[in-house]
């Protein structure tokens, strides 16, 4: 345990502050958003430029071509969360599809959909579940035939998030229709604008449609487009599926949403008294904290475990069922903090923090189920870090 | 930046694993909470040979010199264990209190004696600590103690005494001091003996390090019983995962079903961040002393609460037989009962751990 940096770190932090201060101008409006806008893409290019976006992706690709260094780069996240600045894009596009291509795209697949998935160019949606196929994705049935050069492609999707927005898809289909389960399916890829593609959204309990779905009747799309090779999609989509997992118990963000209720609690009153110095609100709050920093540390581990290349094991089967969970149980407390007033979510008078608090309540649940559920999540934990046995298979039920 | 175990603490914790198991096992922890005359002075010796009574204790008066991260595995290993007798106390608070508030001839007199494992030294501190139950508390005037400690360590056995006084001033008082009267406290745990102590105008020589002194051995208490629940639980679920993969009700092993599954994962998923948790706790103590109280308050919280619902779901993974006193798995659930309730249970401390960082009054 040894948690200085060194000389060189502490200078590269200074750099990353120094750049934050030197262009708040560039972030302050904030630029975020599922289509980028202008100022967003613009704000990319120079993450990009600087090496604090797509920073270990090679320059031939149109990324930073800095070597890995997980210190730099948790660097550069503690130092945009601190300044309130956005990110680099993280969408589906950048967490997924990148690394994907990057291990088992083909040449021209790499030289043609990196560099503008970077930039914020092209955006993707990615479609994996489909209305039969949830926690078994790998049941999926919207099939792919051959006709020529092409496939045929005809099915559904759900929950595809920015399936409006999006250019492009990296789809998941059934190729092989005679192959086992897991062997007949392919990673495809194609534009959003095909003829054959109709994009209906999903609005959920927040109210919003933060997801679609989407119908493919006879869309053709050429062979070449396959991603890692036929039959081989489960397997392509599968190398993936640990970045999403990873991106969902961030603990940055945990961290950062605990501050915000920290905030709602010192400064909200009710019959003149502080939400924290209400002693039950006050100890909820005391063991979200407790929860937030072993998730905090927990990660320090996992980084470390990651820079000397050793195995992660346990505290890393765990970051997406804790972490979502924790997220979830944060804004369940700042709503029964606020009491009534936690019930209210359209614009108004007495609306807290924009409603946000609700939303993230609601929201948070769709990502404990989401990305594996927290079940299924428990599953892999039990089967991978504990080596129980897995459930026996019926023939049928 | 390395968060992370040394090979060299690691080989320690697993070398401290291997001399409980030879000297410690399950047979002999049952003879000790078996039998009140048992001082477990077999086990004391081998475990002051193996250098656990010099832990903390600088080099320069016979001990290893290690940080709280030493204490803290070796608490880990002895909550694994379910070992009987003295640690706490005796082998980190008491020589840490002298470290921290004695003058150089305490120090002097007392700290190799303790590394050499031939004194024992109580510590009473759960007045100011856990707060003050049944008229216990002890007031210092001229050199004398007067009152009553309750939750000391090793009382029965100890030759010396660290005690706290209502202002919080620290008192060094030996075992066979004018006016000291002492008696068992049986808790649910019989590894760790605890006793009453009831001083009468005793003699006391006072240690001069004042509030900073017993703040840290709070924090270091916390942090050690952390580490104690942390062991102990991790075995709790090693064992019923065994059990799960073993144990066949309806022609599976009832690990197959996802009821049971569950369990487990639950269990794992909780515990495994309370690993890193408690490792800062202890890192913070020597290395980062700004954080250290807040970290080790969330630490003692965190890991009760995450032990008490490893205690009781890891005894139903084991059905009926996890009640039982011949499995013996009710060593781990007791000492994970008391590592809760020791120095304040979980709404106490976080009431502390809201104050420590001035969010309330």
């Amino acid at each position: 345990m040894d948690l200085k940096l060194t000389p060189q770190m502490e200078a590269f932090r200074e750099e990353v502050r120094g750049f934050l201060a030197a262009h708040r101008d560039h972030y302050a409006g904030g630029v975020a958003g599922s289509r980028p806008r202008e100022a967003a893409l613009e704000w990319q290019r120079l993450l990009i430029e600087q090496g604090y976006a797509a920073r270990t992706i090679p320059k031939a690709y149109g990324g930073y071509g800095a070597e890995p260094d997980i210190l730099k780069t948790r660097i550069i996240a503690e130092e945009f969360t601190r300044a309130g600045a956005p990110r680099g894009f993280a969408n589906q596009g950048i967490s997924m599809l990148v690394p994907t291509l990057l291990e088992v795209g083909s040449e021209e697949q790499k030289t043609r959909w990196i560099g503008p998935t970077l930039r914020g160019e092209v955006v993707w949606c990615q479609g994996y579940s489909e209305p039969g196929a949830g926690s078994d994705l790998a049941s999926l049935q919207t099939k792919a035939v051959e006709d020529g050069e092409d496939f045929i492609i005809s099915g559904s999707k759900i929950w595809t998030s920015t399936a409006a927005q999006a250019d492009m898809i990296f789809c998941l289909v059934r190729t092989e229709p005679d192959a086992a389960k897991h062997d007949g399916i392919s990673y495809i890829l194609f534009p959003m604008t095909t003829p054959g593609i109709e994009v209906r959204p999903l609005k959920t309990m927040t109210g919003s449609a933060e997801f679609n779905e989407v119908f493919f009747t006879d869309v053709r799309v050429p062979q070449s487009a396959v991603v890692g090779g036929r039959g081989r999609g489960w397997f392509v989509a599968n190398a993936t599926l640990k970045h999403e997992r990873g991106m969902l118990g961030d603990p940055n963000a945990t961290e950062a949403r605990l501050h915000s209720l920290i905030e709602l609690m010192k400064t909200e009153r009710v019959d003149g008294e502080r939400l924290i110095d209400n002693p039950v609100m006050c100890d909820r709050l005391m063991q979200l904290q407790a929860r937030v920093m072993a998730m905090k540390f927990n990660g320090l581990r996992l980084l470390t475990a990651s820079m000397t290349g050793e195995p992660a094991g346990m505290a890393g089967l765990v970051v997406k069922l804790q972490g979502c969970e924790l997220n979830h149980q944060i804004a369940a407390l700042a709503i029964d903090a606020l009491g009534e007033l936690g019930v209210l979510y359209e614009d108004g008078p007495h609306l807290r923090a924009k409603g946000s608090w609700q939303w993230n309540y609601m929201f948070d649940l769709g990502l404990i189920i989401g990305g594996g559920t927290a079940q299924i999540q428990k599953n892999i934990i039990a089967e991978r870090g504990l080596a129980l046995p897995r459930e026996p298979k019926l023939a049928s039920v | 930046m390395d968060f992370s175990i040394t090979p060299d603490q690691r080989l320690m914790q697993e070398s401290l694993a291997r001399t409980l198991a030879d000297v410690s096992g399950l047979e002999r922890v049952r003879r000790f909470a078996g039998d009140p005359a048992d001082k477990g002075a077999d086990v004391y010796a081998a475990l002051a040979d193996f250098g656990l009574t010099g832990l903390i204790i600088p080099e320069e008066y016979g001990g290893l010199g290690l940080g709280l991260l030493g204490a803290a595995l070796a608490a880990e290993a002895l909550g694994a264990a379910v070992a009987p007798g003295p640690f706490l106390g005796a082998c980190v608070l008491a020589p840490l209190a002298l470290r921290l508030a004695g003058s150089k001839a305490q120090q002097g007199e007392w700290l190799p004696k303790i590394a050499a494992g031939q004194v024992v030294a109580g510590v009473a501190i759960a007045e100011q600590v856990a707060g003050a139950r049944d008229g216990a508390g002890v007031t210092a005037s001229g050199g004398k103690l007067t009152g009553k400690a309750l939750f000391v360590t090793d009382a029965l056995i100890a030759d010396l005494f660290i005690v706290a006084d209502q202002a919080g001033g620290l008192h060094l008082v030996r075992g066979d001091a004018a006016g000291l009267t002492r008696s068992a406290m049986i808790s649910i745990d019989l590894t760790r003996p605890l006793g009453e102590v009831v001083f009468a105008a005793t003699p006391a020589e006072p240690l001069d390090g004042g509030d900073g002194a017993l703040a840290a051995l709070r924090d270091a208490g916390w942090t050690l019983l952390a580490a104690d629940t942390l062991g102990a639980a991790q075995v709790m679920i090693d064992k019923a995962v065994d059990y799960a993969k073993e144990r066949r009700q309806f022609g599976r092993v009832i690990g197959s079903f996802q009821a049971v599954k569950h369990m487990c994962a639950e269990m794992i998923a909780e515990l495994e961040p309370c690993r890193s948790l408690v490792w800062y706790a202890a890192y913070a103590f020597d290395d980062a002393p700004d954080e250290a109280s807040l970290t080790a308050a969330h630490a003692k919280a965190h890991t009760s609460e995450v032990g008490r619902f490893i205690a009781r779901t890891a005894t139903e993974v084991h059905g009926g037989m996890g009640i039982t006193d011949l499995l013996g798995l009710h060593f781990w659930f007791k000492r994970i009962g008391l590592n809760r309730q020791l120095l304040g249970g979980p709404e106490r401390v976080r009431r502390l751990a809201a104050q420590i960082q001035g969010l309330t009054a």
